[in-house]
């Protein structure tokens, strides 16, 4: 069997009296999509950061394809992060240069990695822009320009024009209409599926986590309290935390 | 030659400031396009005029140096007149308008026409050293940058002048990577004169005395000046000739006549273009 | 035929000449004497020592007159004679607490050891252009001298830190770095930040220090004490071993009494922010305190959102002699430059101008 492209091992990590990760363990393996869901405040956010490298834990390791996370430099990851990592972010503010050309900003990546062809960078970002639904005459058009679902899919462009092999994405329907969200969930599942990507989602939305996600992680107070396949967790949840939330998802 | 001036040390200067200043030079030179921090010293001319050119020169300035200063390229500009008298009068060194004699050249926005050699040095005047400034302004944030060669930033504004203007609409002060490792600004020269960086034989210097820092370029170092491959960086100068020397291609000023369109275009370098003016006469 | 503008030298020997000519004005009017510009504008030159950060009446008040009362341009004179001076040692840190007071208020106790001390203000003067002044040989009426009373004037911040609700300052044996000699660095440490300050503009900190009390920042401030006076300097030579004193110097101190909400770790306190200059100057030293306490805003654990609280924003546009030299150096020619962009924006509109054309 081939080794997980991501593992944790014994996460820790508290705010003052307040444990936001207490012993957490995941694995993510190549191509497979993980939805950690919870309430807000269950620490699925901060899990996240840590996975990513962007906050240290108090105690546990990060491996990614054999190399250490927590320990590595800011340059390697950084490299990662514009490499073999994407980060989508909830506010598409957060993630895009908003004062930079939807073209320039699905370049970034491109040019970050060494690409030197002012055509062939437009020609990609066109090509990008078309397949997140964006009309690409719109390429030299700035962001603050576009809907925020038009905003949501320029990011995920700008983060997969350089095929990540891990996507971390941190509620990314999140704050968008209900008609936008369905949408924009289609569109994920279909390039995830197309490029074979790894994603780890963090959602409080179960449907959104229904349809993206191979397996689930539930979690509350910092602790994973159930985790498994998609189906079975939601349809036959063991833990009554996880009852819970399905049930309230069955009530809206 | 005039007397120094007395009460003050050779070059102005108190010799263990020289020392902390050739000690940020060398370490200038041992990671090129790098900005090295320096404890600036409060000149007796203001910030902005020239006092982190002027600290280097007098930093690197001997008895037996010839020093040459130009500002625009001309060696009778105000500015350059000033620093150069200022040398007179705290170094008592030889000076010359000859770029040929000269052994450290002091400049401000141009570099000479004339090929330098392995035995001179050029000393820059530098306002602003870290070439991001305008896409980041935080000083610890683009120190960051340098240190994980992250400049995608950079590009990006490459990027995003083709989009809008068909080309790269930096026309001076055009940022250049050194060595295949920093990002450098090569202080307000015109993009004209970057190539005449590129593996240059003499050594090249720069000084910053407000912003506190020094960097350095060595003697044949690699300078590229940032494009696209399908957008090659093209150097821009007037397409005229000069109306005193007939160059073709000298960077030129253009001189206006009257207030009814006349004007004349005119080599920048004031010694380049006498040299070919005696040349020329002499040949008649 | 053209002949480019020649004759920098002699045009900058003229227009030096001209310099002096108008820096002495009307000469059938008798000539100012440093010794009165030292006495009768007092708080230019006190203002100069501050900004040009070297405490000598005479040669700021000797700057103030080159500087035909230019006082930014005077403390720029000040500077660049400073920082040739030969440094032969570091004094022991200054006792404000034994300062010989000529001034001290506090808007905190209406009452307190030491009392209020009016002192030589323009507080309460109504703001009425005093025409007697305009006469020459008027001498003032001599001021009432009260008796000293001989009590101690100790600072009211010691006295709410002695109750523990005023934040102690930690002490550092480390000795503060020096920025006439190393380059600012971030994060800058506070002995650092205060320097930047003490040295900074008299103008952009009290615009700053302002915003801070519109709600750009989150200051609740209340002037806990203001005093001004003289100070003995102290120095320990190395070849005698022991401490001497080496003179007075005359200095303002405000010191800011914040509020701060306490943390997780910490109960509610007082904060402090802490202004000194040279000689007499309370605006800048209040202004200054307020800075201060807003640059703490990080080590409190307080949102850094206003321009006060930036540091990096704050320290490198402070001080007036480098923000004077880069804006004035727009003045310098720019030609070659300008050049560049003039035939870069022709070639642009020569290609927008084609491809319109290929449009129509």
């Amino acid at each position: 069997m081939t080794p997980p492209l991501l593992s944790a091992r014994g996460l820790e990590l508290r705010f003052g009296r307040i444990a936001a990760l207490d012993g957490v363990d995941l694995d993510i393996w190549p191509g497979e999509v993980v939805a950690i869901v919870g309430e807000s405040g269950s620490g699925k956010t901060t899990l996240l950061r840590v996975l990513s490298g962007l906050m240290p834990p108090d105690a546990g390791e990060v491996v990614f394809d054999g190399q250490d996370v927590l320990g590595m430099s800011e340059a390697a990851r950084r490299r990662l992060m514009r490499t073999d990592w994407g980060f989508v972010h909830q506010n598409p503010r957060d993630g895009l240069r908003m004062g930079v050309s939807a073209g320039g900003n699905i370049g970034e990546r491109l040019m970050a990695v060494g690409a030197r062809h002012y055509g062939g960078i437009r020609a990609q970002a066109s090509e990008w822009l078309a397949r997140v639904e964006i009309d690409p005459s719109r390429i030299d058009a700035l962001p603050r320009t576009f809907s925020g679902g038009m905003q949501q899919r320029l990011q995920i462009a700008r983060t997969l024009v350089t095929h990540p092999r891990l996507v971390f994405m941190d509620e990314p329907t999140g704050g968008l209409d209900v008609s936008v969200q369905a949408r924009l969930l289609d569109l994920i599942r279909a390039l995830v599926a197309e490029l074979g990507l790894a994603v780890l989602l963090v959602t409080h939305d179960i449907a959104a986590a229904r349809l993206l996600a191979h397996r689930i992680l539930v979690m509350r107070h910092g602790r994973v309290v159930e985790q498994g396949l998609t189906d079975r967790v939601l349809d036959d949840p063991q833990h009554p935390y996880t009852q819970l939330l399905v049930a309230s998802v069955l009530a809206a | 030659m005039t007397a120094p001036e007395s009460g003050y040390n050779f070059a102005y200067l108190d010799e263990s400031t020289k020392r902390m200043i050739r000690r940020a030079i060398l370490k200038g030179v041992a990671i090129p396009g790098h900005q090295v921090p320096f404890g600036s010293r409060e000149m007796p001319l203001p910030y902005g005029w020239g006092t982190g050119g002027i600290q280097v020169t007098a930093s690197i300035l001997g008895p037996a140096d010839v020093l040459k200063v130009i500002d625009q390229g001309a060696d009778d500009t105000t500015n350059a007149v000033s620093i150069r008298a200022f040398f007179r009068r705290v170094a008592g060194v030889a000076t010359t308008e000859r770029t040929a004699e000269a052994t450290v050249i002091q400049t401000r926005h141009r570099i000479p026409e004339r090929p330098l050699t392995e035995n001179q040095i050029l000393v820059y005047q530098v306002p602003m050293p870290e070439p991001l400034f305008r896409l980041e302004a935080r000083v610890a944030e683009t120190r960051r940058m340098h240190a994980l060669a992250d400049y995608g930033l950079m590009h990006v504004r490459l990027y995003e002048d083709v989009a809008r203007h068909g080309r790269i609409a930096t026309s001076y002060n055009y940022p250049v990577m050194v060595n295949g490792r920093y990002l450098m600004s090569p202080s307000p020269i015109p993009a004209f004169d970057n190539p005449k960086m590129h593996r240059m034989p003499a050594l090249q210097l720069f000084g910053a005395g407000r912003e506190k820092r020094i960097y350095a370029v060595p003697p044949w170092t690699e300078v590229r000046s940032l494009d696209f491959d399908d957008h090659p960086f093209r150097p821009i100068r007037a397409p005229q000739s000069c109306a005193l020397c007939g160059s073709q291609e000298s960077y030129l000023d253009e001189v206006l006549t009257d207030d009814r369109g006349g004007r004349i275009f005119v080599c920048s370098d004031t010694d380049w273009c006498a040299e070919r003016q005696a040349a020329r006469e002499a040949a008649e | 035929m053209y002949v480019a503008t020649k004759g920098g030298e002699r045009a900058i020997g003229a227009a030096h000449a001209w310099l002096a000519e108008e820096r002495r004005g009307d000469t059938s009017l008798p000539e100012i004497e440093v010794a009165q510009v030292e006495q009768q504008l007092g708080l230019a030159v006190d203002r100069v020592m501050a900004e040009g950060s070297c405490h000598d009446r005479g040669l700021a008040a000797l700057a103030v007159k080159q500087a035909r009362g230019d006082l930014i341009e005077a403390a720029f004179l000040l500077r660049a004679y400073r920082t040739t001076l030969p440094r032969f040692g570091a004094s022991a840190p200054l006792d404000t607490g034994a300062m010989h007071i000529r001034r001290r208020i506090s808007a905190t106790y209406k009452d307190l050891p030491g009392g209020q001390v009016l002192g030589p203000t323009f507080d309460y003067t109504h703001r009425l252009l005093d025409f007697r002044l305009a006469a020459a040989g008027m001498t003032p009426e001599t001021a009432p001298e009260a008796e000293p009373d001989g009590t101690a004037t100790p600072r009211v911040t010691e006295l709410l830190a002695q109750e523990g609700l005023m934040q102690r300052e930690a002490p550092s044996e480390v000795e503060p770095g020096d920025l006439t000699r190393e380059p600012l660095s971030f994060p800058a440490d506070r002995p650092v930040r205060l320097q930047a300050l003490a040295r900074g503009d008299e103008g952009f900190l009290l615009g700053l220090g302002y915003s801070t009390q519109r709600g750009y920042g989150n200051a609740h401030p209340f002037v806990g004490e203001i005093r001004v006076g003289d100070v003995a300097v102290c120095l320990t030579p190395p070849e005698l071993g022991f401490e001497i004193e080496i003179g007075d110097i005359g200095v303002t101190e405000c010191q800011m009494v914040n509020q701060f909400h306490g943390s997780r770790t910490e109960p509610p306190q007082f904060t402090r922010g802490y202004g000194l200059v040279f000689g007499h100057g309370e605006r800048k030293a209040m202004a200054m305190a307020l800075v201060d306490r807003a640059l703490r805003a990080e080590e409190m654990g307080e949102e850094a959102t206003a321009p006060a609280q930036q540091a990096e924003f704050v320290l490198y546009h402070c001080d007036n002699v480098e923000a004077t030299g880069f804006v004035e150096h727009l003045k310098l020619p720019h030609y070659v430059d300008f050049q560049s962009e003039l035939e870069n924006v022709r070639a642009m509109r020569a290609s927008a101008e084609t491809a319109r054309e290929a449009a129509e």
